[in-house]
């Protein structure tokens, strides 16, 4: 489909403009976003499909099976809709910092609360 | 690539060669990140604690309730509400490269696709438009739960539950109120690549609101 592709000889308008405004690279095509939005679609079908596999439930890999996916689903998005991939790294940085303190903080008050525990000896 | 900030590209000299504009609108992501993940933690920490029900996934018995609940949680609803949202960020993204790309006719392609590709008010629209759609869906749960008898009085779950689906609510709704004015500057002046900056801060406030729903769809909605 023509849509699907960039004319790389029209690019150098665009990629000024992005480094300008402190971007590295162009931002992605018609036909990443397309393939972004399906995998997007599978990960969510998958996640509320397993929701009703009554022995996936019950099975120990059940958390960790939608931690996993809901953590591609969001890193997906955060790197090809919001081009954290593409950006500069003081956008990774503003981003990633308090969001790893946030989950570290999270963590933590999940073992001081008891829904963690560790298991020693 | 030097990333060193041109004067008259779009921002004056900054010491980070970056336009501070968008250098804001990542550190208050980040802090928004923070906000939202203390009320994740609330939701979770709480979890399984309340006395009274109803309850998100278990079935509530006599005598915690005086009849029989079932789960409250609208797996099938959700689902579709989460796919909605998904869709609106796809939309975004090309609300964004259209308006980046105003200036290159055809760049899109030829033909009727193509023109729709390259239109930053149809996507603009379809975004705004399915953002309401998504908070349509809300309103039709938080009505249901009220009449099945889960206010935000009830117990810990429904305080923790509504506070953060509602915070999430609530920033949906700027975030269509952005969009919809991004839509009639679109349409009174047109929106061109000059503009794109203003149109990628609101598309980078949109996906993260995205991300936020896609942490509280797992934590909150499927694990049980």
């Amino acid at each position: 489909m023509a849509h699907e592709t960039h004319d790389p000889g029209h690019s150098s308008v665009s990629h000024v403009d992005h480094a300008a405004l402190g971007e590295v690279h162009e931002h992605p095509s018609w036909g990443t976003y397309k393939w972004v939005a399906l995998i997007l679609t599978v990960i969510t079908v998958t996640e509320v499909w397993i929701y009703y596999v009554p022995a996936f439930v019950a099975s120990r890999l059940f958390v960790p099976v939608l931690l996993t996916m809901s953590a591609i689903k969001f890193a997906i998005v955060v790197m090809f809709y919001m081009h954290l991939k593409y950006d500069h790294k003081l956008f990774r940085a503003l981003f990633t910092g308090p969001l790893a303190i946030a989950i570290v903080t999270m963590i933590v008050l999940l073992f001081l609360f008891g829904h963690l525990s560790i298991h020693a000896g | 690539m030097a990333t060193s900030a041109l004067a008259g590209h779009g921002h004056p000299p900054t010491t980070t060669g970056l336009d501070h504009r968008k250098v804001a609108i990542w550190a208050f992501i980040g802090s928004e990140c923070m906000l939202f993940t203390s009320l994740i933690s609330t939701y979770l920490v709480y979890k399984g604690r309340s006395v009274n029900g109803p309850f998100p996934h278990e079935v509530c018995n006599p005598p915690q309730c005086a009849t029989q609940l079932k789960p409250i949680l609208n797996i099938p609803v959700t689902s579709v509400s989460t796919f909605v949202l998904l869709m609106s960020s796809l939309a975004m993204v090309l609300a964004l490269a259209a308006v980046e790309n105003k200036d290159k006719p055809g760049w899109a392609g030829t033909g009727r696709w193509g023109r729709a590709l390259a239109s930053s008010k149809l996507w603009l629209l379809m975004t705004a438009i399915l953002g309401s759609t998504f908070l349509g869906f809300q309103a039709f749960e938080f009505t249901s739960f009220v009449h099945e008898g889960l206010t935000i009085r009830q117990n810990l779950f429904g305080s923790s539950f509504f506070t953060l689906t509602g915070f999430h609510g609530a920033h949906v709704t700027v975030g269509v109120l952005w969009l919809l004015t991004l839509l009639a500057i679109d349409v009174r002046r047109g929106l061109g690549p000059k503009d794109a900056l203003l149109v990628d801060i609101s598309a980078l406030y949109w996906h993260f609101v995205d991300v936020v729903w896609i942490a509280i769809f797992t934590l909150v909605y499927l694990i049980r």
